[in-house]
């Protein structure tokens, strides 16, 4: 559906040092997925969702969307194009002098639609996103999610085959986020709309999103399913990014005792109901210490991290750390010494 | 000093209001029709906007800047072989009210390219991303953003253009400002300068209060 061909963008800033915004980026996006790219501020993910609709002209390589290389678009043939994708904003962007309704219709005159038609779809639409009764009101009165409930319809308003979002819920509050993140998902499922979704939340990418894309200064570092590279992210950057999320704190005198090795485990849904730890204390003389623990769900599959303090004489740690690595997803000691 | 002749005075006071009226009212109707589309067309060929042209760009900046450096008085002369070529006399308060009226389609062109550029570039790329021609961007977002901006743009371009009619005596404009100028002044007749420059505050407070309602009106 997208492909990114080694896309590349640069541009020229204020004292004419070339910054690099994306670099080589390849990659290919399926029809009907959700595809999250995550990164910090300033990572390129901006830039790269931009040339999908050329926003943003790539540098180099190609953005090819439906086998058409969105660069030799121009004039008519762009406008068209652009028509049939959707986009979305952090800032919601709304034309202000325009009522909730006439928002949403100005999408579809843009796009050419005859009055009757616009005049029928517009409530359909309202009402598919819960705001059917503010039809005449003005953006300004409304909250920060209506704004944006208000920006999808307009998005989807010509039947887009993409929907492209730029931080959509970076602006909401948690509660906000989530019932706008349901209404995407729904669109997804109900019209097969292919949606691309960057953001800096991890929270959005785990709960929406079925493949993802990590970009750190440009580049695409990380690519894969979610629960994979959440789960077993392999490069640096990833790994800090995921750690605000799966790094258990704990107090600096547990883990500066060497003495006793602190292991993490790490266990997805099926090993999740084994008692894998009970085990453990059975078969080898260890004594277990349970210090941290918590279970995400990623795509509404549980994913679990437990920290525990294992006490016992080497030999027994030893194949009780072996016991633990065959049976759950990861097992790793994080107090080694060095 | 002169016996100042109240009766003279207030025959001369009623004419020349109507003058002032007449060349500030065309000046501002010139400046709406042509300020108001070298405005856009400014904004939307200036760089990283909807159509940038920077020959185009250069040109119209170039010519606002020549227009809005030169002295009116030089203009009012430098204007004489056009002015008379448009219509058809270069004295009288229509004969001033060419010049005048440049120099408030230049003025209002750069107020209108201000408020332009204060309009959210937030919603003007989600129009591009929608695939929205140039013109429906102008029309839908630009200039609906820009409104109430634009109105106490008017505002303070009428103010302006009082202050300058004064100076359309020199091609026998006429108008209260010349009045101020010609008894008050070149006679010594402080009461008349007074008298008059009453009236021009005046006239500029009721501008200033009809544009601040107006304005407020239109911003929603």
């Amino acid at each position: 559906m997208i492909k990114f061909d080694k896309v590349s963008v640069s541009f020229s800033d204020k004292k004419d040092h070339t910054v690099n915004a994306v670099r080589n980026v390849s990659f290919e996006i399926g029809k009907g997925e959700i595809w999250g790219i995550v990164g910090t501020s300033g990572a390129g993910k901006s830039t790269l969702l931009r040339t999908v609709n050329q926003l943003q002209l790539p540098t180099g390589g190609r953005t090819i969307v439906d086998g058409v290389d969105i660069s030799s678009l121009s004039g008519k043939e762009l406008a068209k194009f652009r028509h049939s994708i959707g986009m979305i904003f952090q800032q919601f962007n709304l034309v202000s002098t325009k009522t909730v309704a006439q928002n949403v219709a100005f999408a579809m005159e843009i796009a050419g639609r005859s009055q009757e038609e616009i005049k029928q779809r517009v409530p359909e639409l309202l009402e598919l996103v819960g705001l059917a009764d503010r039809a005449d009101v003005y953006p300004n009165t409304l909250s920060g999610g209506q704004k944006q409930r208000v920006g999808i319809a307009r998005a989807v308003a010509n039947n887009p085959k993409i929907l492209l979002c730029d931080e959509a819920t970076s602006a909401l509050d948690p509660e906000t986020t989530n019932d706008v993140l349901e209404l995407l998902k729904k669109i997804n499922v109900k019209f097969g709309i292919t949606i691309v979704l960057i953001t800096h939340e991890l929270d959005v990418v785990k709960k929406i999103c079925q493949r993802v894309a990590v970009m750190n200064k440009g580049e695409v570092v990380e690519l894969g399913e979610v629960f994979d590279v959440f789960t077993k992210p392999q490069h640096e950057f990833t790994k800090t990014l995921l750690s605000h999320t799966f790094d258990l704190d704990l107090p600096e005198r547990l883990t500066q005792d060497h003495t006793k090795p602190l292991v993490r485990i790490v266990y997805n849904g099926e090993k999740a109901e084994d008692s894998i730890v009970s085990n453990v204390v059975k078969h080898y003389a260890i004594d277990v210490n349970i210090l941290h623990g918590k279970i995400e769900y990623i795509n509404d599959k549980p994913f679990g991290i437990l920290i525990v303090q294992l006490i016992g004489a080497q030999d027994e740690l030893a194949q009780g750390l072996d016991y633990l690595s065959k049976n759950t997803y990861r097992t790793e000691v994080i107090n080694e010494r060095n | 000093m002169n016996e100042t002749n109240y009766s003279e005075l207030a025959s001369n006071l009623l004419p020349a209001f109507g003058e002032t009226l007449e060349m500030c009212g065309i000046a501002l109707l010139l400046a709406i029709i042509l300020g108001i589309p070298l405005g856009v067309l400014s904004y939307i060929t200036s760089k990283c906007s909807i159509c940038q042209n920077r020959f185009v760009n250069l040109l119209v900046s170039f010519i606002l800047n020549v227009i809005m450096s030169t002295p009116f008085v030089i203009l009012l002369v430098l204007l004489l072989p056009f002015t008379k070529f448009v219509v058809g006399t270069s004295i009288g308060p229509e004969a001033a009210s060419v010049p005048l009226g440049i120099v408030a389609i230049a003025f209002y062109a750069r107020l209108v390219e201000g408020n332009l550029h204060g309009v959210d570039k937030g919603v003007i790329e989600a129009s591009v991303a929608m695939g929205a021609t140039w013109f429906k961007i102008v029309t839908n977002v630009l200039l609906p953003g820009a409104f109430s901006g634009m109105i106490r743009g008017l505002t303070v371009l009428a103010v302006t253009l009082v202050g300058y009619s004064a100076m359309a005596g020199i091609v026998g404009g006429g108008g209260v400002g010349d009045l101020a100028i010609r008894f008050g002044y070149y006679r010594y007749q402080t009461d008349v300068m007074i008298i008059t420059v009453l009236l021009l505050i005046g006239l500029v407070q009721i501008i200033q209060t009809i544009g601040e309602k107006a304005s407020q009106k239109a911003q929603k």
